[in-house]
């Protein structure tokens, strides 16, 4: 848990851009997925996407371990879709109150692929920015107050710390007599009193952490920082990859026939 | 290691300390911490900072790192009340930001970024450093400190406690401040780790030529680095809050008694504790034993239907808790001693191999404790954390210590004889969590024992605890031992121990080498 808060393979071609260029290149390729529902333009975004992760040093086993959630929902999403999207063309399946033609399965796959097209990258911003850098490029580049983007990267590292506190706490509270197995309404008992006490914890850590950065100086005006959060060439190279990805999508979809405003409707 | 250069970088002007009738009373309370305190400490110079709890130490060094009462502290700022002056270097401390370096006691605060390069060079950048300066100063100071074999950025949360606590200093020196301040910086340390924070303190003292200011229970750590002990009393109208000023051994040597009375831990001093009457090995009967045990805190992982069992931490350990007899068990940091100690009180599941109780422990909950339901376990095995506030349940001192019996349908018959003989009967109705460290371990020890287990397991019981606790502890196990409890500690106190007697488990570090 904590680990998972540093990077581990951090020598991969894209943790060394800037992590507000790789929002950039994010937002555009999201914004036009958001923009249509069709097939098209989602597998042709999720193709270059595919191709990309090796640049962010990400396995298919990795984004399954990081992304199986967003993955699962989308999966969800875009099998509810092809039963209940109104009916055109051929009947495929018909089960009783659930049919399942071609045009409902043509627009539930097309949710499918556009949920992992939107969901992909950002497994991949998330994998390949380091929480740091993040905070750096938030506060020197996007011009964020500093205190607000330090504090919360400072109280981070503290979740990591709940994790093994949660853990302790429980067994505590084991070792009074409180225990966590047995019906559901004590399970909800104790799990609402190992709460607390994570919560009375947590104040006190955080109490106590910001008293160690109020003793080194932070909450005052002007800060120099040691990390310059800088851009690059590879950070063009990011935002015309997204617009690239972006471009292919439309153009794609336009020429295919398929490109569908959400808001103009069949 | 070559000297670090000086490039760049200004010596360090020593920082001087003076207070006039100082006092500061915090929000809520009626008794100030700190009542017409007059002291001054010239530039350069070293001080122990002595005295109970409840003189106001913390009060003091927070004061001077220009924390205390900060207007965003919950707005408290409003009540609190300060009277008298306290400066440094002419000015409050609250307007002469970096000129003073705060160290807390718990490790894990006392690290704010998450790579060792970024946590040395945050104080620099607040106090707007140019960048290259920056950079000079954190190798300088990583160096100063022992850590310069790290790379600027390994994580921070693979240090151990002793080197978070010399990461801090290396942040702290970061900053070029003329007053290092230091509160209890090693009570939460193993023995190796504090004179590895000790040393650094003096390597960097000896460099800097900062002036000192440190609390600490353990004089002997400190006693050969200060030039002079300042001992403090709990604030009043009549009394001055200086209670003894002077060099070391005249401090030591003149109040060695009152000192002890105190609490304080004088050198050369091991607080008398009651002997064993009933101490013969032979007699006790076996109640718990582990076989060819490895423990550890991670859980198995699923994959593919296969359980994968962590990595232990220790592995092949053989132990018996035997009735009226002490186990100490001992070993460097990382060894698993805690690990064990939660597997053998039922709390973690082995990873290989037993924790067997007989059946005169188990009385038919069965042999295997992690199976046992909690009022089963609490029963039979009463397990003390090192750290109390993580057991409080309840909102007051009676509760706490009525919770077990309520909960096992027994009387609270023991109640009163355990407020009695631990010293809480004055504290029945206070909030557990408002307690002074002493009190919170007094109450934890209490809590675990009403409801009268046969078996009574302590992490770490003597972490932090002054001398009068410490011995109040050890003669009170001594008597639990008589009665046939059987008594298991983890600790590195070897007094500790010795004043137990009985068996020693010592575990030796992890033959895997650490990252």
């Amino acid at each position: 848990m904590r680990q998972e808060l540093n990077l581990s393979g951090g020598t991969a071609v894209l943790t060394r851009a800037n992590p507000l260029s790789k929002f950039a290149a994010v937002f555009l390729v999201t914004l036009v997925l958001a923009l249509s529902i069709d097939w098209v333009s989602a597998s042709v975004a999720l193709a270059c996407e595919l191709l990309l992760f090796p640049l962010a040093g990400l396995t298919l086993t990795l984004l399954w371990q990081r992304g199986w959630p967003l993955i699962l929902a989308a999966a969800v999403g875009g099998w509810s879709t092809s039963i209940l999207a109104a009916d055109s063309g051929r009947t495929l399946i018909d089960v009783g109150i659930w049919t399942m033609s071609e045009g409902s399965l043509e627009t539930g796959a097309g949710f499918l692929l556009r949920g992992l097209a939107i969901a992909l990258p950002a497994v991949l911003l998330m994998s390949c920015t380091d929480p740091t850098d993040l905070a750096d490029a938030l506060a020197q580049k996007a011009r964020l107050p500093h205190r607000f983007v330090l504090g919360t990267l400072a109280a981070m590292r503290l979740v990591g710390l709940m994790a093994e506190e949660w853990q302790t706490i429980g067994m505590a509270r084991r070792a009074r007599g409180v225990g966590s197995r047995g019906s559901v309404g004590q399970r909800i008992k104790a799990t609402l009193g190992q709460s607390f006490g994570l919560l009375v914890q947590a104040i006190r850590r955080a109490s106590r952490l910001a008293v160690t950065m109020e003793a080194r100086g932070f909450g005052g005006g002007e800060r120099t920082w040691a990390r310059e959060s800088t851009f690059s060439a590879l950070d063009v190279w990011v935002v015309a990859g997204g617009a690239l990805i972006s471009g292919l999508a439309v153009t794609a979809a336009v020429s295919a026939g398929t490109w569908n405003m959400v808001w103009l409707g069949q | 290691m070559p000297a670090p250069s000086q490039h760049g970088s200004p010596a360090v002007r020593p920082a001087a300390v003076s207070a006039h009738g100082w006092g500061w009373r915090h929000a809520g309370r009626t008794r100030p911490a700190v009542h017409a305190l007059d002291l001054d400490i010239r530039p350069g110079e070293r001080v122990l900072l002595l005295g109970p709890s409840g003189a106001g130490k913390s009060t003091l060094l927070h004061a001077l790192a220009g924390v205390l009462g900060d207007a965003d502290d919950d707005g408290e700022a409003a009540e609190s009340d300060e009277s008298g002056s306290l400066l440094v270097d002419g000015a409050p401390p609250r307007s002469r930001r970096g000129r003073a370096g705060l160290m807390q006691q718990d490790p894990e605060t006392q690290v704010v970024l998450s790579r060792v390069g970024d946590d040395v060079a945050f104080g620099a950048e607040n106090l707007a450093v140019p960048r290259d300066d920056i950079w000079t100063r954190v190798h300088e100071a990583l160096a100063d400190v022992g850590l310069s074999h790290l790379s600027l950025d390994h994580p921070t949360s693979a240090l151990s406690g002793g080197q978070k606590q010399r990461l801090a200093l290396a942040g702290i020196l970061a900053m070029r401040p003329g007053l290092i301040l230091l509160d209890e910086p090693t009570a939460n340390l193993d023995p190796a780790g504090v004179l590895e924070v000790r040393d650094a303190v003096a390597r960097c003292l000896d460099k800097t030529g900062a002036t000192l200011v440190v609390v600490e229970h353990r004089v002997g750590v400190w006693k050969d680095l200060v030039d002079r002990i300042v001992v403090l009393q709990p604030g009043s109208a009549s009394d001055p809050a200086v209670l003894l000023d002077g060099p070391p051994d005249t401090v030591l040597e003149g109040a060695r008694e009152m000192l002890k009375t105190a609490g304080v831990w004088v050198p050369g001093y091991v607080p008398a504790t009651r002997h064993r009457t009933a101490a013969s090995p032979a007699d006790g009967d076996l109640l718990l034993a582990a076989d060819n045990l490895a423990v550890s805190r991670e859980r198995p992982r699923r994959s593919r239907f296969r359980k994968i069992p962590p990595v232990p931490v220790q592995e092949g350990i053989a132990a018996q808790v035997i009735s009226g007899q002490a186990l100490a068990i001992t070993g460097p940091n990382g060894a698993g001693k805690s690990t064990f100690a939660l597997t053998l009180g039922g709390l973690l599941a082995p990873v290989a191999g037993t924790v067997g109780a007989e059946p005169r422990l188990g009385q038919g909950a069965g042999p295997d404790p992690y199976r046992w339901k909690a009022e089963q376990l609490i029963e039979r095995i009463g397990t003390v954390f090192q750290e109390p506030e993580h057991q409080f349940v309840t909102g007051r001192v009676l509760d706490e210590l009525q919770f077990g019996p309520r909960h096992l349908g027994h009387g609270a018959e023991r109640v009163d004889e355990l407020l009695e003989r631990l010293r809480l009967t004055g504290l029945v109705g206070a909030n557990p969590y408002t307690l002074s460290g002493g009190e919170k371990r007094r109450l934890s020890v209490a809590t675990v024992l009403a409801a009268s287990p046969r078996v009574l397991i302590l992490d770490e019981p003597t972490f932090g605890q002054d001398a009068n606790t410490w011995a109040e502890l050890a003669s009170f196990l001594t008597e639990l031992l008589d009665t046939g409890t059987a008594v298991v500690s983890v600790t590195h106190d070897a007094e500790f121990t010795a004043a137990l007697g009985g068996a020693e488990l010592r575990l030796s570090a992890p033959e895997r080498v650490a990252p």
